[in-house]
């Protein structure tokens, strides 16, 4: 079976990547937020490091197989 | 509080975990053949996943909520639970009492009773366990319903059945293997969810020296005020955090409580299996700066009237659980919140399934194949493992509504933990290290031990007696008490454990080798390097332990 690493990968990038998309279009086009602090953006950084860490374990475990 | 709205992306996150979890309970059904699959996830994880999963499967509702909370409701005492109150028990475990779990290879901890004294005291252990396996599920289903109700605003009912038939599917379908890789799944995202929480309060309120001045002096320390229980927010003396929480408590839930325990029993080899615990201590060391940190920052944000937060109530009494997802509500923009409302609701269910699937095991072999069908097939025992999931599951659903009238969740969690695993603790310890204890000394130290814990925790709620007489101090808090009282019972089962054994029938030594220090060869892990040992490892996590501890003094 696959390592539970790869799924790790897995969830983390597809979720980095939404949070990162959608902090690149509230770049674009700001939207009303009561968020403290929205105005640093976090979804655009935490976002891509979620992408980032979520790509080391796919690609590290991409051809892995466990018994 | 108005709920928050979440909006098209938040509902993606939340509906790619709920999905996520389900499709690996769907994928790992093809790798769950016989019951060691299903019961012990095949024996063949790695001390990486057998120790994230270690960890993770205490990073339920208890962790996340109950002790954000009580970091406002007690200050920094509340990291005792993760430092004094963890550390020295998971390294026992590791160091000194995973040779006989791992060795003996049992499926369980009752198991181990069985093999060290008799049935009987399998079975009272069994049920025990069992009952308060339930309980706790029933605490994570609470949690869970809290959240959605808070952030949703969804009813009580729906939230519940919701949550616990997924992890029903998931459980039922692939057993402990599918909790393990949905507890280290839910690992990453409580730390990808929730720690930003930490690092954005630590922006809003300047620095982490700046928190801790802004708090009162009674709540910023870890020891320097423990001499006078009057002077710390837990009303506690260090004896109490010393003897109660740091020696049985700890000790009881880290190297007895089979829902932890059980990750170990994963593991591939007796090596990996001690590195288990070790592994995850370094883990649960990081943990208050995330969870701890979190409450002092709501702790700091409440006590500024200009910051526009405050706890929620339930009329005149403060709900401590809602600091968690009102610091969310605050900082979270869209997407974010969905992160943030999923690694809440990835440690509720991990929790959960952490919960029903240790309870699986014990039903399926201490109470059904031990008591009702000796002779049950390995097939039968499979089948009956997938239907105790389903029924613990629908037990704890009952046990959630019975939790949701307690007014906080981790009060309640040491209340029950005093009860079966204190004096559990005081039978463990005695049973593999001193050869001449007895099993009718075990069996009926145990019945005392966890009676006189029950009757201590009526006596104080039904003012039999004075509280100060448990906490020997005129203050106390709740949770002073259920450290005392653990204290106690441990105390109580030792001591009548020692004496009914002095005049009882002892095993014979043969039947013992193997599962009694003395008796058991000590040959294990000759020839590894330094690097490679568990004790090296565990020295180093200790002094990890010493530096945070002297650092927050």
């Amino acid at each position: 079976m696959k390592p539970i690493w790869y799924f790790v990968g897995l969830i983390l990038f597809t979720i980095g990547s939404i949070l990162l998309l959608t902090g690149l279009y509230l770049l674009i086009s700001p939207a009303e937020t009561n968020a403290v602090l929205g105005e640093l953006y976090p979804n655009i950084w935490w976002g891509g490091l979620m992408v980032v860490v979520g790509l080391i374990y796919i690609i590290k475990n991409k051809n892995v197989i466990v018994e | 509080m108005n709920t928050i709205g979440l909006n098209f992306v938040d509902w993606i996150i939340i509906a790619i975990y709920f999905a996520f979890v389900l499709g690996i309970g769907v994928y790992l059904k093809k790798f769950t053949k016989n019951e060691e699959d299903f019961f012990l996830a095949g024996r063949r994880n790695s001390s990486w996943v057998a120790g994230l999963a270690f960890l993770s499967a205490n990073l339920g509702a208890l962790e996340l909520l109950g002790m954000t909370g009580n970091t406002f409701k007690y200050g920094m005492y509340v990291a005792h639970f993760y430092w004094i109150g963890a550390i020295p028990a998971m390294l026992f475990l590791g160091i000194y009492m995973m040779p006989f779990y791992y060795s003996s290879k049992i499926k369980s901890i009752p198991g181990y009773l069985k093999l060290r004294f008799d049935e009987k005291t399998r079975v009272l252990n069994g049920i025990a366990f069992g009952i308060m396996t339930v309980l706790v599920s029933g605490i994570n289903l609470y949690a869970m319903a809290l959240v959605l109700h808070t952030f949703f605003g969804w009813n009580w009912d729906a939230s519940m059945w919701i949550s616990a038939v997924t992890v029903a599917v998931y459980v039922t379908l692939s057993g402990l293997m599918s909790a393990i890789f949905t507890e280290i799944i839910q690992f990453f995202l409580i730390w990808f969810g929730l720690f930003l929480v930490s690092i954005l309060g630590i922006v809003e309120i300047g620095s982490i020296q700046e928190i801790f001045s802004r708090i009162p002096a009674s709540f910023n320390t870890l020891w320097s005020t423990s001499g006078n229980p009057a002077e710390n927010g837990m009303l506690i003396h260090w004896g109490g955090i010393v003897l109660g929480l740091g020696f049985v408590l700890s000790f009881g839930y880290w190297t007895t409580d089979f829902l932890v325990v059980q990750r170990a029993f994963s593991a591939k080899d007796l090596r990996t299996a001690r590195m288990t615990p070790i592994l995850a201590s370094f883990f649960k060391m990081a943990l208050p700066f995330l969870v701890i940190l979190a409450g002092l920052i709501a702790l700091v944000l409440a006590n500024d009237p200009n910051s526009g937060f405050a706890l929620l109530k339930d009329g005149s009494q403060v709900n401590y659980d809602s600091a968690l997802p009102l610091l969310i509500a605050r900082y979270y923009p869209s997407g974010l919140v969905g992160l943030g409302v999923t690694a809440l609701l990835a440690g509720f269910m991990a929790g959960q399934a952490g919960n029903i699937s240790a309870f699986n095991t014990v039903w399926t072999y201490d109470i059904y194949k031990s008591v009702i069908n000796k002779k049950a097939s390995d097939a039968h025992l499979l089948w009956m493992g997938r239907a105790a999931t389903i029924v613990g599951v629908l037990i704890s659903l009952i046990t959630a509504y019975w939790a949701k009238s307690f007014p906080s969740i981790m009060d309640y969690m040491q209340a029950i933990f005093s009860w079966v695993n204190a004096p559990l603790f005081a039978t463990m310890l005695l049973g593999m290290f001193v050869v001449w204890i007895t099993p009718n000394g075990a069996f009926w130290g145990l019945v005392l031990g966890m009676g006189s814990s029950i009757i201590m925790y009526l006596a104080v709620k039904f003012q039999w007696v004075s509280l100060s007489l448990i906490t020997m101090s005129d203050v106390s808090s709740d949770m002073a008490a259920n450290f005392w009282r653990a204290w106690w019972a441990w105390l109580i089962c030792f001591s009548a454990t020692i004496l009914i054994s002095l005049f009882t029938k002892k095993k014979p030594k043969e039947e013992l080798v193997g599962l009694v220090k003395g008796l058991t060869p000590e040959t294990i892990d000759k020839d590894l390097r330094l690097i490679q040992k568990p004790e090296f490892w565990g020295i180093i996590s200790l002094i990890v332990l010493i530096i945070l501890n002297i650092y927050y003094w």
